[in-house]
């Protein structure tokens, strides 16, 4: 019983960083249409800033995460501004061979700087330690995760509904015309959106390095997960991919669990099923 | 792009002929850009013609290449038999999956084939008893080509047996595309929300289209298996089903010889560069790829023909 | 005589939003009836509701006495309701011959064929001609329809949805976008149409409504206001209300 619920944990831990990887490309999806395959790319981003921060400079670990997320919101407005603005009113085909051609050369640059390899981390003592939590005993680093993550949903949860900014940004998710007839500049509402999300993907991409690990091959490895998030959680939707990030994390690592000969497809098949069954994704919102 | 629609294929055919005499070492590479002309063209009618995007149509090439391994290991060694079989096969796998590709949006359709991608995937690598897992097949030999031809080790065969493969499927795509059927598909790319406003069966028309472009895609993985005498896991991963759409979209995507100029000049470059440096390569490649959305957004069909225009313009 | 459309309490609705609500409608076969009213009255929601473009709500439509509420909008195509879209849907790459071409081959069941040409089908080729004939587009035949003129694109829609050989036709503001001298010459069109096609169209246009059409309803905020001849119509003191206080908007229209 205790092994599963610390299985649970693991999932839901998992579930924070899809949600994290997720909730940009869900912003960038429902504000700009853009179908972003390059997403995870960021995630990476971060994750080797902290890596080098961390292993190369030093630089104590909680200081790592802010620095991932600003230093890869930073590339995100720069590559929106600079490129990626133009691929927004081409047609679905393009923006998918655009982003597709980013991961490629973003996994391209990252091994020609760091090679193939996995990069090693070392985490400080107090988040490998195991704690005791209702007599259920979980990895320090797991806790840390499933807190950060709630404190980051609810932030995101904040500036969306709470702020002008987040205010802005439903209206031109809502209806981008009307947005735009009521002053709203949206082309920097794009940029600040696109690194925002970009940041986020930054910050779990550093958080995952303990936990998932990172190489190269990372855009294209959470892919998948990644965009059942959004589908399920429905474009330009916080709450539903959040749900949809903690669901699919549990459930992942259930199966895992219970079934390892075929656990690591359960959630493809589970996906398969979906599909089936809600056409056009839980949310039932089109992209 | 009519223009070089309709002149093309000839001139195509005389090069690749003319290929066998001109690099002799080179049989078994030019045989590989033939397979995966096939492919890009099997992919194309898809992403070409009816505007629909996949990124997962490895799983049929994997599946035909599985088929025509399978099939000769328990002695049907005759390739064209394990082609018919490989095609049918995938073209039946597509059938099957048509229900759940054809809904949807584009964000749907692009996760449900990437989903199913690796769904075949782990499953061919979970039935090792049949597909021999992550070492692959190779423990099959194949007999002679309608019993007459056997392959043989500078590649000869494999040669004529794949060129021949690829020209009956340009022509039949050649044909399809100009049909009315064809037609259809190009008012879906067009627009497909006007479709149901002119009584047309839209996802029956779309399942059509999956279903031949998988057995097409399956007949292909099937002539790489018979021909390297290998069958692996990478043939249906998702770096294959990437590769064809970048194929398609750098040769031209809806020009069929614009496809294959792209899916034979594609893979020479990979085997090429790929050999000095796969981290380069994919660097230049997504590089190439982000480059193709704003300039040359036709591919090198689309170059030509607009080449073809300016000087006509001039003369 | 059985009306050529009819609808039941036909409603639509988005959400809390009613955009046709409750809409009980009778065009008579072979007639000119024109549907309008001020921005956001529903007239385009109610043409999709009728075509099938976005499922009703709740209600029944029925086309020449067959119930068509299930049937999808390509259904009912096959059923001889075709319509036009206020915004152009052409298919912008292929040619305006292969767009009407495009339309019968789709009628006709020959979309399945795909062992021999689509220009090598006479019967399919004179015909599509006779269409683009009559909508004086036989000039531009095999030019792409994105390089053709606002004005002949208008026209390339009428000619897709005749293609179908419908017996209804629903024509949503079919010269939108258009200069005033062409959206004459697209009424003079339309007003060509032979007599046993139902015409229903929707139009801003006070002077064009009142010149061709011979029955008008007037649709305020998704609901049948009043219905009549041109003349009763523009004697109505309520209709007058409804168009006075936005003249400014839609007197020039």
């Amino acid at each position: 019983m205790s092994g599963l619920i610390s299985i649970l944990a693991d999932g839901i831990a998992y579930g924070m960083l899809l949600f994290l990887f997720s909730i940009g490309l869900s912003v960038t999806l429902g504000l700009m249409r853009f179908i972003n395959l390059a997403h995870g790319a960021f995630a990476m981003c971060g994750g080797y800033v902290a890596v080098v921060l961390l292993n190369g400079f030093g630089v104590p670990f909680l200081l790592t995460l802010p620095a991932a997320a600003v230093v890869t919101g930073l590339i995100g407005v720069v590559l929106e501004r600079s490129v990626i603005r133009h691929v927004y009113p081409m047609p679905e085909l393009q923006q998918v061979l655009f982003s597709i051609g980013l991961a490629f050369a973003a996994g391209a640059v990252a091994n020609i700087l760091f090679g193939p390899q996995q990069q090693p981390m070392l985490l400080p003592d107090w988040l490998t330690a195991r704690v005791s939590l209702l007599g259920v005993g979980i990895t320090g680093y797991r806790l840390f995760l499933v807190l950060f993550g709630l404190v980051a949903a609810g932030l995101l949860v904040a500036l969306f509904n709470f702020t002008l900014f987040g205010a802005r940004v439903r209206a031109a998710v809502d209806d981008r015309r009307a947005a735009e007839g009521i002053g709203i500049n949206v082309d920097r509402l794009f940029a600040l959106t696109f690194g925002l999300g970009a940041a986020f993907a930054g910050l779990g991409g550093a958080l995952a390095v303990g936990f998932l690990g990172l190489d190269p091959t990372f855009p294209f490895k959470y892919l998948v997960l990644v965009l059942m998030v959004v589908a399920i959680g429905g474009p330009g939707s916080i709450g539903g991919s959040f749900a949809a990030a903690i669901a699919i994390g549990a459930i992942d690592a259930l199966f895992k669990y219970l079934v390892p000969e075929v656990g690591n497809y359960v959630i493809y098949a589970l996906l398969v099923l979906m599909m089936i069954f809600f056409p056009r994704g839980l949310a039932g919102r089109a992209a | 792009m009519r223009l070089i629609r309709i002149g093309a294929g000839l001139p195509l055919l005389l090069a690749a002929v003319a290929s066998f005499f001109l690099f002799p070492e080179y049989l078994s590479l030019l045989n590989t850009l033939f397979i995966l002309a096939i492919f890009a063209l099997a992919y194309d009618l898809l992403q070409g013609h009816a505007g629909v995007v996949s990124l997962g149509h490895a799983v049929f090439f994997g599946m035909g290449a599985y088929t025509a391994a399978v099939l000769a290991a328990h002695g049907v060694t005759e390739p064209v038999v394990g082609l018919l079989a490989a095609l049918l096969l995938s073209g039946l796998l597509a059938l099957l999956l048509t229900r759940i590709v054809v809904v949807g949006n584009d964000l749907t359709r692009l996760l449900v084939t990437l989903g199913i991608g690796f769904l075949m995937l782990e499953a061919a690598n979970q039935a090792r008893w049949l597909t021999g897992g992550a070492d692959g097949m190779s423990d099959f030999t194949m007999g002679p080509v309608l019993g007459l031809f056997r392959f043989d080790f500078a590649g000869e065969t494999a040669f004529w047996y794949s060129l021949a493969a690829l020209v009956l499927v340009y022509a039949f795509l050649w044909r399809l595309t100009t049909s009315p059927f064809g037609l259809a598909l190009r008012g879906i790319r067009e627009n497909v929300r006007r479709m149901p406003a002119i009584g047309a069966p839209v996802r029956r028309h779309l399942a059509t289209a999956y279903t031949i472009s998988g057995g097409i895609a399956g007949l292909a993985g099937a002539l790489l298996a018979q021909t390297s005498n290998f069958a692996s896991l990478d043939m249906l991963g998702f770096e294959r089903s990437a590769e064809v759409m970048m194929m398609a979209t750098l040769g031209g995507t809806g020009s069929i010889p614009g496809v294959v100029l792209g899916a034979v000049g594609f893979s020479y470059l990979k085997d090429a560069l790929s050999a000095m440096s796969p981290k380069y390569w994919h660097l230049g490649i997504g590089l190439v790829l982000m480059l193709s959305v704003f300039v040359l957004r036709g591919g090198i069909a689309g170059g030509v023909s607009a080449l073809l225009r300016r000087l006509r313009g001039r003369g | 005589m059985t009306p050529a459309i009819e609808t039941e309490g036909l409603t639509l609705r988005y959400g809390h939003f009613t955009a046709v609500g409750d809409v009980s409608l009778r065009v008579e076969a072979g007639a000119r009836h024109a549907l309008i009213g001020p921005n956001g009255a529903g007239k385009t929601s109610l043409v999709h509701a009728l075509t099938g473009n976005v499922p009703a709500t709740a209600g029944r439509i029925r086309v020449a006495g067959q119930d068509v509420t299930a049937l999808s909008q390509a259904e009912r195509v096959r059923r001889g309701l075709a319509r036009t879209f206020q915004i152009n849907q052409l298919f912008r790459g292929l040619t305006v011959m292969e767009n009407v071409s495009l339309a019968i081959l789709e009628r006709e069941r020959k979309t399945r064929q795909f062992w021999r040409s689509f220009a090598a089908d006479r019967a399919v080729a004179e015909e599509a001609r006779e269409h683009l004939a009559f909508a004086h587009l036989e000039e531009l035949a095999d030019r792409p329809v994105r390089s053709l003129p606002y004005g002949s694109q208008r026209l390339v829609e009428i000619a897709i949805a005749l293609a179908t050989r419908p017996r209804v036709l629903v024509l949503d503001e079919p010269a939108a976008g258009v200069p005033a001298a062409q959206s004459e010459s697209i009424f003079e069109r339309i007003n060509a149409l032979p007599r046993d096609l139902t015409l229903l169209f929707v139009e801003h246009d006070m002077g064009l409504v009142f010149r061709f059409a011979e029955r008008i309803t007037v649709l305020v905020g998704g609901r049948i206001m009043t219905e009549g001849t041109p003349a009763e119509i523009q004697a109505d003191e309520r209709v007058r209300e409804v168009y006075l206080g936005r003249r400014g908007h839609h007197g020039a229209a």
